[in-house]
């Protein structure tokens, strides 16, 4: 009885694990099969059409991808400089007593919820764009600053944790040969959490790059590609979001599957980098 | 002027505008944390609990229904996803331990972990709507137990791992097959640990949007039935702030705030079960 019980949680527990590679498998095939169409009728030219038309039943990713990326970009071009700021203030700079609730309160901050971000996105940020630069201030602009702010938290944990790795006696010994705190930081700190840094920012741009709530607001779903930031355009994520329910026509469907997908493997690409490459996991030995 | 001067010079203008740095973060995220709590408690009253959603115009429109469907369909996912998340993560740490499969499914979770979620609402679309025929709360529910699926499995992994192994011996010394040790001993050494993964992973998929929007859909009233489109506070909140009616926007303020502090509520506890473990 018993060693039918302990076979019995063997099989289960490995199939359950086995289970969870099959969904993700499932997730790119089906995605994949849903995208045939789209890829049959436009092959490698949906990439580079730009022209996204469902009333003329014209579809090209150009200008979502365009979209995903400058908006993407824009975010880390604010939040890179503020999230290793925060991350230096909390690992080096803050006073003793600052640093457990300040460091809690960031970690907090990354998990509210992003659709939340999106909400004060739209209430206050987009009039004072729209007021600063003119248009109507749902624009790639916003789109970017309100990215940059929602990943700010989480940049700023993982690149603080890196830095809170350098050994105590590394610091210190810069300091006894008279290093100022800024020698420290950037001779001995920077250098040392150098790979966790430039981790946190890349899984950080894994997340933006898919990251819908905080977009869909204050982009527009426009699906022209325009050199005016403070013009409203789209995302691959922000059509999901918005055409999805509305989508008539097998055509249509199978295009935002092949947007779905090309959004699925850019993600997994990124986020595999910043995990495999620099994040490496410290196996526990 | 100095060498030694200039060194000084240069640290303390690179602290300022370090410190400067992290006060214009940390003020943004103050900002929207305030506009959140004001508006949140501006909104809020009990008619919001009673009531279920009104057409723009009546005062007494409440989110009754979101809250319902919310927890049902939170529910239903953590129902899915955390024994499923618990098992598999039992095989990484006792069965699995340091095989290929296991690096595999570590390695491969940990990607899932960040994985743009809008995309599982894509899947679901396609594997629970369309066969169906119409949005469902049991799709929103699949989705979302996707997305906290490799949390609780990592999360276990790693708790699990943390249970010295001189315990599993013991249990084994005295004759316990695998499965009494691994369930009476081990599962109690990680108690805690695995708990707060539970309670991260709910508070990770409460507010989840993206997935929600084709997959669960919306409904204006009260519905349990997990088989019809379901309100969820999220997506309600979405339409809502969208909307260009005020009370409708002010609803989606006062579902912001409750789910917020729901969220903020279960981070916290998840930390401070880890904390009372860890002072042990």
């Amino acid at each position: 009885m018993s060693i039918l019980l302990d076979k019995l949680f063997a099989y289960l527990t490995k199939f359950m694990a086995i289970a969870t590679l099959f969904i993700v498998a499932l997730i790119f095939t089906v995605l994949f099969q849903h995208s045939l169409e789209a890829i049959h009728t436009y092959g490698f030219d949906f990439l580079t059409t730009d022209v996204w038309a469902p009333n003329l039943g014209k579809f090209g990713a150009l200008p979502a991808i365009y979209g995903s990326i400058v908006s993407t970009f824009l975010a880390m071009l604010f939040a890179i400089p503020l999230a290793i700021g925060v991350a230096i203030f909390l690992s080096e700079i803050a006073p003793v007593k600052l640093k457990a609730p300040a460091g809690a309160s960031i970690e907090l901050l990354a998990a509210i919820p992003s659709v939340i971000y999106g909400m004060w996105g739209l209430f206050y940020f987009v009039p004072i764009i729209r007021d600063t630069f003119g248009g109507i201030g749902i624009s790639m602009l916003t789109a970017g600053i309100v990215l940059s702010i929602m990943i700010l938290p989480f940049m700023a944990a993982v690149a603080r944790d890196a830095m809170n790795t350098t050994p105590d006696i590394l610091k210190e010994s810069a300091y006894a040969l008279g290093g100022t705190k800024w020698d420290v930081i950037k001779d001995v700190i920077i250098p040392y959490a150098k790979s966790g840094i430039i981790g946190s920012v890349i899984l950080a741009l894994g997340r933006a790059i898919g990251e819908t709530m905080a977009v869909t607001f204050v982009m527009g779903n426009v699906h022209k590609i325009s050199l005016d930031l403070t013009a409203p355009a789209t995302s691959i994520p922000v059509a999901l979001a918005s055409e999805f329910t509305e989508a008539d026509g097998s055509l249509y469907y199978s295009s935002l599957f092949e947007l779905s997908l090309i959004l699925l493997v850019i993600s997994f690409t990124i986020i595999s980098i910043a995990k495999f490459y620099f994040l490496r996991r410290k196996r526990a030995q | 002027m100095t060498h030694t001067q200039k060194r000084i010079i240069i640290n303390a203008v690179l602290m300022t505008l370090s410190t400067l740095s992290a006060i214009i973060g940390m003020g943004f995220l103050f900002w929207i944390l305030g506009v959140l709590i004001a508006n949140g408690v501006e909104a809020l009253s009990w008619h919001i609990f009673t009531n279920e959603g009104a057409p723009p115009g009546y005062a007494d429109g409440g989110l009754k229904h979101a809250l319902i469907g919310q927890l049902y369909i939170v529910g239903v996912a953590t129902l899915v996803g955390v024994p499923f998340g618990i098992f598999a993560g039992t095989y990484l740490s006792e069965y699995g331990q340091k095989s290929k499969l296991a690096e595999i499914i570590r390695d491969i979770s940990d990607i899932m972990m960040s994985a743009p979620s809008i995309v599982i609402g894509a899947f679901v679309y396609a594997v629970v709507v369309v066969p169906m025929g119409h949005f469902s709360g049991w799709a929103g529910s699949i989705a979302l137990s996707i997305i906290m699926l490799p949390i609780i499995l990592r999360t276990t992994d790693d708790m699990l791992q943390l249970v010295p192994s001189t315990l599993r011996e013991a249990a084994f010394a005295l004759g316990a097959p695998k499965y009494k040790v691994v369930t009476q001993v081990v599962y109690r050494g990680a108690k805690a640990g695995i708990l707060t993964g539970i309670l991260l992973g709910i508070a990770r998929v409460a507010g989840e949007t993206a997935p929600l929007l084709f997959t669960s859909f919306n409904d204006n009233f009260l519905n349990t039935n997990m088989n019809e489109p379901m309100a969820s506070l999220t997506v309600t909140m979405f339409n809502y702030a969208t909307s260009p009616y005020e009370d409708w926007q002010k609803l989606g303020w006062a579902a912001a705030f409750i789910l917020s502090m729901f969220i903020l509520g279960l981070n916290i506890l998840g930390r401070l079960i880890l904390l009372k473990k860890r002072g042990k």
